[in-house]
């Protein structure tokens, strides 16, 4: 009898390459995602002398630097920019990466790339020089971000050094209500444990409400973890995930199919096995999420108002509190229902999906955007495939931008910036101090409810909206 | 890499939590050459959009020039994954970071530039940063092989770090290097993985 295990000590032990008696171990990595941000990789490759190991195993696709304006190379504006865009081109070619290019259909922002092509799989091991590789573990891999130098690394050798990091599960149990989305779970999840809750620990989503959810819903949560301060997020692979990963062009073929998913049913977390921390939920408790500061733990239901510095447990959060309202030109007490949004940027890897696109369509559908709005798609399969469902026309007939897939607004890296002091509602997951531009206020949202504060100019509560 | 053994150098202290990696660098330079970014350290929070010093921060502030070590609230240099975050810190002279906790890829970073951060715990943290802000200028004193710090105030604390991570610091190990000696045991474990999961 082996002593009952969780699908990450499953996963973590399956990829030892070798275990130090210094408590390090050098971990296998089955793929690695590759951007145009991750330029340094080659850069470090060269340095060494050194050839890409598996170049099999790796996978391009440019993000952070696309125009979404275009979606056409020769119009970054950026010299510098569209340099590294192009740089993945010839990066590839040479090496023999597979590159979903600018103008091909599949390609898109990696972490929504990875899923659709059935690149991501449970089970494996992925990383990618970017924090939010943890999107992947939705589909039970074990995924994490990586910086460029280990990015190097894992070119010259398909491993890294490691120290296992802690387990924890945060379970969320019961039905959500009715308009209540991934986004507004994860959003709780972080409000309840910090920024910092989950430092030095791989999560593992569970309970009812996280089986509920679609493969998306899965992506938008897991995508997140890094913003509890998570290693890695990750959900078991169920009948959900199996039905989501038939037919992917990079997943087993038919002859192999049964063998693949006899492996992925051996993965989640036997009974009985112990996480060193635990943290539970209950789904009827969540509402639709607003953030008001510049910190991702810093959510509120729509339903509350701006928090007071006095309401801070010492004197650093009091000073924190005051800091993020002078930022975000907030006043304490105002209701959320009632701050005014100057933007609305729907996408990034958090919610670019098909999925989030057909929320924020049903809420926008008949009515129309009073202030600039922005529809980015993930993907060039997303795009067409909303295009396909006629979500465009919902877009555009209400005001949208419907623009070229990209990380676009998330990180204003290709220059989508919002304004100084702009306040924008984002379906993106960082709401840091500059990250939609210098002074721009980011307040993080579902796709409905970024799609009802198009609607309205504020943060209205879309099951009022709807009701 | 560069060695790391001891350090007696200035520090800085910054008091908000949560400090993160957009905010050390923002992405707008991340595309331009390293000797490009070194004026960026901060650049939001430190400089207003005209351009003007914001005179809150505390770079900003008299008797912190110089600094080389920091010394933060909790979940230093959380959020994205840039490795620019530490390197606009070296090349502007840090090489020793103090936290009661640090976001886990700037953590790993920071090992690949031969910088040491350092986790103490968080009320002896806040004494440290309000020794500093009494006293601006003042030095710590890091020495790695005996594993202590000594701050402003004379007192010396005792921190952890894994062996392995102390070893390649003490040495300036390249990982890359280190890991090549393991040549064999990658080629076997990929020879068991072709049959056990083919489908890859
Ligand atoms: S969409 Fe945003 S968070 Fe996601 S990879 Fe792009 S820049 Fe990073």
């Amino acid at each position: 009898m082996t002593a009952p295990r969780t699908m990450f000590e499953k996963i973590w032990q399956r990829h030892v390459v070798v275990d130090r008696p210094d408590g390090y171990t050098l971990l296998y990595v089955d793929r690695h995602l590759l951007h145009d941000g991750s330029a340094g990789g080659y850069g470090k490759l060269r340095e060494m002398g050194r050839k890409l190991r598996r170049p099999d195993r790796a996978f391009a696709t440019p993000d952070h630097y696309t125009s979404t304006a275009s979606g056409k190379v020769a119009d970054i504006r950026d010299p510098g920019h569209r340099k590294l865009v192009e740089a993945i081109q010839t990066n590839t070619a040479e090496s023999g990466v597979t590159l979903f290019y600018v103008g091909d259909p599949r390609q898109g922002i990696a972490h929504v790339v990875g899923p659709e092509q059935g690149v991501t799989q449970p089970g494996l091991t992925m990383v990618c020089g970017d924090s939010h590789t943890s999107t992947h573990g939705a589909l039970g891999a074990l995924a994490f971000g990586i910086g460029t130098s280990e990015v190097g690394h894992v070119m010259a050798t398909q491993c890294l050094w490691q120290r296992k990091p802690k387990a924890m599960r945060i379970s969320v149990d019961g039905t959500l209500g009715a308009h209540v989305t991934a986004k507004d779970v994860i959003l709780a999840i972080i409000a309840k444990i910090s920024a910092a809750g989950a430092v030095g620990h791989v999560i593992e989503y569970a309970g009812s409400a996280i089986r509920g959810l679609s493969v998306e819903g899965r992506l938008t949560v897991c995508n997140m973890s890094i913003e509890a301060g998570g290693r890695a997020g990750m959900i078991a692979p169920d009948d959900t995930t199996i039905a989501y990963l038939r037919n992917r062009p990079f997943g087993p073929k038919e002859a192999e199919w049964d063998k693949a998913v006899a492996f992925w049913r051996s993965l989640p977390t036997d009974d009985g096995a112990g996480f060193d921390r635990e943290v539970s939920l209950n789904a009827a408790d969540i509402v639709p999420m607003v953030t008001w500061g510049t910190s991702p733990e810093d959510a509120l239901p729509i339903t509350g108002r701006i928090p007071e510095p006095s309401s801070g447990l010492d004197a650093a959060k009091k000073d924190g509190i005051a800091r993020a309202l002078d930022y975000m030109g907030l006043t304490p007490g105002t209701l959320l229902e009632e701050v005014a949004v100057d933007r609305v940027f729907i996408g990034s890897c958090t919610n670019s999906r098909i999925e989030d696109l057909r929320a924020a369509a049903k809420v926008v559908d008949g009515r129309k955007t009073v202030v600039p709005s922005w529809v980015v798609a993930g993907s060039g399969l997303v795009k067409a495939q909303a295009e396909a469902e006629g979500l465009d026309k919902i877009f555009l007939a209400a005001g949208f931008e419907w623009r070229e897939p990209g990380c676009s607004m998330c990180v204003g890296m290709n220059g989508d910036t919002g304004k100084p002091g702009e306040r924008i509602a984002s379906t993106s997951n960082r709401n840091f101090v500059g990250r939609q531009g210098q002074g721009v206020r980011t307040h993080l949202v579902s796709p409905a409810m970024a799609a009802a504060a198009a609607v309205t100019g504020r943060f209205a509560d879309v099951r009022r909206l709807l009701a | 890499m560069e060695p790391f053994t001891t350090l007696k150098a200035a520090a800085i202290p910054f008091d908000q939590p949560n400090i993160d990696t957009d905010q050390i660098i923002p992405a707008r330079f991340l595309g331009k050459a390293r000797d490009a970014q070194v004026n960026a350290l901060f650049h939001d929070v430190r400089y207003d959009p005209a351009g003007k010093p914001i005179p809150g921060f505390v770079m900003n502030q008299p008797g912190f020039a110089g600094a080389r070590i920091s010394v933060s609230e909790r979940n230093f240099g959380c959020g994205s994954s840039r490795e620019n975050a530490v390197t606009v810190m070296v090349d502007n002279g840090f090489r020793a970071f103090i936290s009661p906790s640090f976001g886990d890829i700037f953590f790993n970073n920071c090992f690949q530039n031969g910088v040491l951060p350092i986790r103490l715990d968080a009320a002896r943290v806040a004494e440290i940063r309000k020794a500093l802000h009494e006293k601006p200028g003042s030095e710590i004193s890091i020495d790695l092989p005996s594993q202590t710090v000594i701050g402003p105030d004379g007192k010396s604390d005792r921190f952890e770090i894994d062996s392995f991570r102390k070893d390649c610091l003490l040495k300036g190990v390249d990982e890359v290097n280190l890991t090549l000696g393991y040549e064999k045991d990658i080629a076997a474990f990929e020879a068991k993985q072709a049959k056990e999961l083919s489908w890859l």
